[in-house]
């Protein structure tokens, strides 16, 4: 069991992908890496940087950064939302898509592209599916 | 979550809102063909009655590209306008929207995410007329343009992007052509029937989708046989809308994506398109998921279809579409449409390619793998029945 957004969650969920032959498939021309941000929870706390990079149906790299430290990567895209929506996400109790559309999960970088690639983005949550995944409070 | 509506102004001499409205500059954005049947000066005379001065870009084509958006914002740009109006079908519409959004935020027209707030309010709104009773698009935030390069049709919008009118007025549909009426027909019942049925919807978009449904079946056909038929024309200009409301807040699915990856790579009209592939489509999603054939049995039963098990009742919805295309002479198969089928079997990769990544596909409750979409498509082409 890993912590979402902890380092261990964040191999853990490279481990998936690179293990999935259905996202391979799907993402085989995809180029491009993200940050997921997991929103402050609480006063005086900070946002989680998960940094993951996707190219040609594979993950090949991730990392976990700061506040502080979130300079070091500059992704093509940037996903961020509350740790309870990530969650819905994750256990697809709302499409990612759908999660997008309608605010509750913000995206900043080129949406005509990730539209051009919902089905890679199914298979990246059912990858996410497979990491057994403690949500912090 | 949320549900989003335009106001809406329907009915008999329902224009004369505009002589009510406040601003100072309007930006019509529509096509040729609307200007040579002189619609735009039924809208031109009444916002002249509110003091309200006009401005006409007619460029806009079917299928709109992302350069003629970026040709009407030059436009725009100058004449400065405070209220954008979308006449016409779904390309004007759509072009319109895309317009008012480069114009208030000064972007680019594939610049716009659903996740950013441009603020476009404060300084244009956004009304929309149709002149056609098939896209709903007067009743969405959805855009649909055309990357020419890329042969592709590009979903955009964003909240920000639903009107904040639509005013649907009978006259001006009474002058559609038979085909088009049929086409755009079905083009609504697909709306209202996979916004029904898809995993995006809620319990706000049953109402308006079951309304449409009926309304088509008890309509359509009337429309096309006869276009004079007043009461007919208002309740398809109805029901796309409500077609609109439903898909437009539920998602629409799979015949979409069929029909889009089509109408990108061989150009068939979309309402066309999207008629086509619905039976086969629809059969497809109730072989495979209890969820959905129950959801066609309400509909079935709803409209006066069917009674009996929900197999029965969904089988019997699926006729029903198959039999109504046929009255009104649609096109049933992509043999039909003349399409070689040498050459549509060459374009099968793309085509299944293009289908397996829009946003429709995932919001069934029976997603298909390629091979299945494959299998689909073929059974499109001569008409066979989707038996898996």
């Amino acid at each position: 069991m890993a912590v979402f957004g902890s380092i261990e969650w964040a191999t853990a969920f490279m481990e998936a992908i690179n293990a999935s032959k259905a996202y391979e498939e799907a993402a085989k021309t995809w180029e491009g890496d993200f940050y997921f941000i997991i929103e402050p929870t609480g006063e005086g706390k900070e946002s989680n940087y998960t940094y993951v990079d996707l190219w040609h149906g594979k993950c090949r790299k991730v990392d976990v950064v700061t506040e502080a430290t979130k300079d070091k990567y500059k992704p093509e895209f940037v996903l961020q939302a509350a740790v309870g929506t990530w969650r819905k996400v994750a256990e697809k109790k709302i499409d990612s898509i759908q999660a997008i559309v309608t605010r509750q999960l913000k995206l900043t970088g080129n949406m005509g592209k990730v539209m051009r690639a919902v089905k890679a983005a199914q298979e990246l949550v059912n990858c996410v599916t497979q990491v057994k995944t403690e949500y912090p409070e | 979550m949320f549900f989003g509506v335009p106001f809406t102004v329907f009915g008999d001499d329902s224009l004369q809102y505009l002589n009510t409205i406040k601003g100072k500059r309007a930006f019509i954005v529509t096509d040729a063909n609307i200007v040579k049947l002189g619609l735009d000066e039924l809208v031109r005379a009444e916002l002249k009655a509110a003091n309200i001065e006009c401005k006409v870009f007619d460029g806009v084509e079917p299928d709109p590209s992302i350069q003629t958006v970026e040709k009407a914002t030059v436009i725009a740009n100058d004449f400065k306008p405070d209220w954008f109006i979308g006449l016409g079908g779904g390309s004007s519409m759509d072009a319109c929207k895309s317009t008012m959004v480069c114009y208030c935020a000064g972007i680019g027209p594939l610049d716009m995410s659903p996740s950013d707030f441009f603020d476009i309010r404060s300084k244009a709104r956004l009304l929309c007329i149709p002149t056609t009773s098939g896209t709903g698009s007067e009743a969405t935030w959805a855009i649909v343009l055309t990357d020419v390069e890329g042969q592709r049709k590009v979903a955009l919008g964003s909240y920000e992007t639903l009107p904040d009118v639509a005013i649907l007025d009978p006259r001006m549909v009474i002058s559609m052509p038979p085909h088009v009426t049929g086409s755009t027909g079905m083009d609504a019942l697909t709306h209202a029937i996979e916004g029904y049925t898809t995993t995006w919807r809620t319990p706000f978009t049953d109402g308006p989708g079951l309304a449409a449904i009926k309304l088509i079946f008890e309509n359509l056909k009337k429309a096309v046989d006869n276009g004079k038929d007043e009461e007919a024309r208002k309740n398809m200009m109805y029901a796309a809308c409500q077609a609109g409301t439903c898909f437009g807040n539920g998602m629409a699915g799979l015949a979409h994506s069929c029909g889009h990856a089509l109408g990108g790579i061989f150009h068939t009209p979309h309402g066309v398109a999207m008629g086509l592939y619905l039976p086969y489509t629809m059969e497809y999603v109730a072989n495979g998921s209890e969820e959905t054939l129950q959801r066609y049995a309400e509909i079935a039963r709803f409209c006066g279809l069917a009674q009996g098990s929900d197999k029965e009742c969904s089988k019997a919805l699926i006729a029903a579409v198959r039999k109504l295309m046929k009255d009104i002479g649609q096109s049933s198969t992509v043999k039909d449409l003349k399409i070689d089928k040498d050459k549509y079997l060459k374009a099968m990769p793309e085509l299944v390619d293009r289908a397996v990544n829009e946003a429709m596909s995932i919001a069934v409750t029976r997603v298909p793998e390629s091979e299945d979409l494959q299998k689909m498509f073929v059974c499109a082409y001569d008409g066979k029945p989707v038996d898996f």
